[in-house]
C-alpha cells in the first residue's frame, strides 16, 4: 500500500510537470495552430539560464529565476519577430519545418556553449516543502512545483478570462479574420503567445533541472512527451494539458513500479497511439460547434 | 453639402496578381449617411468593403489603380490595424463570431482600437440597441441563433466607436420580421450615434428604404448611381433588383407575352 501511495504521489507530481510545460505548447498551438517542435529545446534553454545566472553570475536564487524567466519571455519575442513573423500567410507546413530547425540550432547553441555534460543547481529549497507521512516522502521540489504551476496556472486563468489582451489572443484563435476586421493586432498576439509560452517552458525546465539535472539530451527528450501529452488532453484545452499530463504522469510511474523500469518510457506513445485510433480530438480538444 | 467622408478614385483591385475583380471603381460617401451597394453575387461588392477597410491584404489582394481617400488621407493598401484605428469598422458577411467566446467577451474584443480598452459604458450602450443580447451576456457565442449573432456583430463594432461603418450583407439568411428589426437598427445606429454606414446588400428593397445614396455595380464596375428615392423610381432598378415590372404592378407569370428587359447599361 505505501509502495502504491508512494508511486502515486510520485506519478502526480510527475505528471503536473509535464502538464505544466504542454501548457506553453498549447498555447502557441491555439493562436497560431503552429505545431512546435522547438519546445523541448526552450525547456532546455530556461533550465541554462537559471543555471548561468544561479551558479556563474551567483545571483540571489529568486532574483536569479524572476531574471532567467524574463529572459525566456524576451527570448520568444524574438523568435516571433525573427523568424516567424516573416512566414505569416505561408502554409503552415513550412512553418512547422521551421520549429524543427530552431531545435537543431538551440540544440547546436546549448552544447556550443555548455557541452554535453549534466549539470547540478545548488541546494536551495527549504526543507520545509517536504512531506513525510509515514513512509512517504514527498521531495522538497515537488512541493514547489506544485506551488508554483498552481500559481501560474491560477494567473494564465485570469490573465485568459479578464484581462483585453487574453480575451484578444483567444479571439484570434477562434477567428483570425473576424478579429482582424476589429484592429486586433494579430502580430502582436502571434509574439505575445511565443514569449508566454517560452516563459511557461522556461520556467518547467527550471524545475525539471532541480529534479533531474540539467541536460540538454534529457531536457529536450521530455519536450518530445509533451506530444503524447498534448494529444490526450486535446491539441487546444490548457485545462487539458494538465490533465493530460498527470495522467501521462501516473501511467509511466505506475508502469515502471509495477510492471518494468524498461517499459517506462514506452507507455506514453502507445497511449498516444490508442488516443489517436479512439479519440482523434483529445479528452477535452474541442470539436467546431454546430449551430443545428 | 455635407463634407465627403470617404472618396474612392477609379480603384482597381487584384487578387494573386492576376484575378482582376474592380475594374475603375469610383464612389462618394458623404458624412452622416447611409450609402448602399447593390448589385449581383460577383459583382465585387465585398471586395470594394474590403479595399476600403485593408481586408483585402491577408487574402491576397491589392489596389493595384486608384487611390482610396478618407477624410483626405490615401488608405489603399494601408494594414487594417491602421485603417481600423482611423475609426472604419466592417462587420464581416456571415457573421464570424468568436464561438469560444461569451456574448460579453465578443463584445469587448470591439474595443481593441481604443486606447485603455474601457468597456463598461458602451456594453451599456450596445445592450440598449440589442436587448436580446444582455440575456445572453454569459453563453457563448457558439450557440446563439442567426438573429442574436447579428446583433452580436454589429454591437462588437460598435464598441469601436466608428466613424463609418460597413455593413456586408446584414440581411443574409435571417426571417424577414429579423431583417426589419435589424434594418430598423442600423437606421437609429446613424442618426443617433451620426455614424456613417456603407452597406451591401441583396435585399435592395430593404437598402433602399433606409438608405440615402445608392450604387449599383455589376462585373466590378458601377453601372448606376442616384439618391435612393431616385432609384427606386428607377424602372430598371424595379426590374432587376426590387422584382417589379416597369409600369409598377408585381410581375406576374401568367402574362402570355413576357420579354425580358435589357439592362440599359450594358
Amino acid at each position: 500500500m505505501d509502495f502504491f501511495l508512494q508511486l502515486l504521489v510520485g506519478g502526480l507530481s510527475v505528471g503536473f510537470l509535464y502538464g505544466l510545460s504542454a501548457m506553453g505548447f498549447v498555447m502557441i498551438f491555439k493562436s497560431s495552430s503552429i505545431l512546435n517542435f522547438a519546445h523541448g529545446e526552450l525547456l532546455a534553454i530556461g533550465a541554462y539560464f537559471f543555471l548561468a545566472l544561479a551558479t556563474w553570475a551567483k545571483l540571489p536564487i529568486p532574483f536569479a529565476f524572476l531574471l532567467a524567466l524574463g529572459g525566456c519571455f524576451v527570448l520568444g519575442l524574438l523568435v516571433e519577430r525573427i523568424f516567424l513573423r516573416p512566414l505569416i500567410g505561408e502554409p503552415l507546413i513550412f512553418v512547422i519545418m521551421l520549429t524543427v530547425g530552431l531545435a537543431a540550432m538551440f540544440k547546436g547553441l546549448i552544447l556550443l556553449i555548455w557541452g554535453g555534460n549534466l549539470y547540478t543547481y545548488p541546494e536551495f529549497l527549504p526543507k520545509i516543502l517536504e512531506i513525510r507521512w509515514g513512509l512517504i516522502r514527498i521531495p522538497p521540489v515537488y512541493g514547489a512545483a506544485l506551488i508554483i504551476g498552481a500559481l501560474f496556472l491560477l494567473l494564465f486563468g485570469l490573465f485568459f478570462k479578464f484581462s483585453s489582451q487574453g480575451i484578444y489572443m483567444r479571439s484570434v484563435a477562434d477567428n483570425q479574420r473576424a478579429a482582424l476586421s476589429l484592429g486586433v493586432n494579430v502580430k502582436r498576439v502571434f509574439a505575445l503567445s511565443w514569449a508566454i509560452a517560452a516563459l511557461v517552458a522556461g520556467m518547467s525546465g527550471i524545475v525539471l533541472g532541480i529534479i533531474n539535472g540539467v541536460n540538454v539530451h534529457n531536457l529536450s527528450a521530455i519536450g518530445l512527451k509533451v506530444f503524447p501529452v498534448v494529444i490526450l488532453g486535446g491539441l487546444d484545452s490548457i485545462g487539458g494539458a494538465i490533465i493530460g499530463g498527470i495522467i501521462i504522469g501516473l501511467l509511466e510511474t505506475f508502469t515502471g513500479g509495477y510492471i518494468s523500469p524498461s517499459l517506462r518510457d514506452v507507455v506514453p506513445y502507445i497511449v498516444l497511439v490508442l488516443i489517436l485510433l479512439i479519440k482523434p480530438y483529445g479528452l477535452f480538444g474541442l470539436k467546431e460547434i454546430e449551430r443545428v | 453639402m455635407d463634407a465627403i467622408l470617404l472618396q474612392l478614385n477609379n480603384i482597381s483591385v487584384v487578387y494573386s496578381d492576376v484575378i482582376q475583380v474592380l475594374k475603375g471603381v469610383s464612389l462618394a460617401v458623404e458624412k452622416n449617411h447611409i450609402v448602399s451597394l447593390l448589385g449581383s453575387n460577383g459583382a465585387g461588392k465585398t471586395t470594394t468593403l474590403k479595399a476600403v477597410s485593408g481586408l483585402l491584404k491577408p487574402e491576397n489582394g491589392r489596389v493595384t489603380d486608384g487611390t482610396i481617400l478618407y477624410r483626405d488621407s490615401e488608405i489603399q493598401n494601408r494594414a487594417p490595424e491602421t485603417i481600423t484605428r482611423h475609426g472604419i469598422i466592417q462587420v464581416l458577411e456571415g457573421r464570424q463570431p468568436f464561438k469560444y467566446l461569451t456574448i460579453e467577451e465578443n463584445l469587448r474584443v470591439g474595443t481593441a482600437t481604443r486606447w485603455g480598452k474601457p468597456y463598461r459604458e458602451d456594453l451599456e450602450k450596445v445592450y440598449h440597441y440589442f436587448p436580446a443580447l444582455e440575456k445572453r451576456r454569459r453563453g457563448l457565442a457558439g450557440y446563439c441563433s442567426g438573429g442574436e449573432l447579428q446583433m452580436l456583430v454589429m454591437g462588437r463594432a460598435l464598441m469601436a466607436h466608428p466613424e463609418l461603418l460597413l455593413l456586408d450583407e446584414p440581411s443574409l439568411g435571417l426571417a424577414p420580421l429579423v431583417v426589419l428589426e435589424i434594418f430598423r437598427i442600423i437606421r437609429r445606429i446613424n442618426e443617433e450615434e451620426g455614424t456613417t454606414i456603407i452597406l451591401v446588400e441583396q435585399n435592395a428593397r430593404m437598402a433602399l428604404q433606409i438608405a440615402h445614396y445608392g450604387y449599383v455595380m455589376e462585373n466590378g464596375k458601377i453601372v448606376m448611381e442616384g439618391t435612393a428615392d431616385s432609384l427606386r423610381e428607377n424602372p430598371d432598378i424595379r426590374e432587376f433588383y426590387l422584382g417589379m415590372s416597369a409600369a409598377g404592378a408585381a410581375k406576374s407569370y401568367t402574362d402570355v407575352k413576357s420579354y425580358r428587359r435589357r439592362k440599359r447599361w450594358l
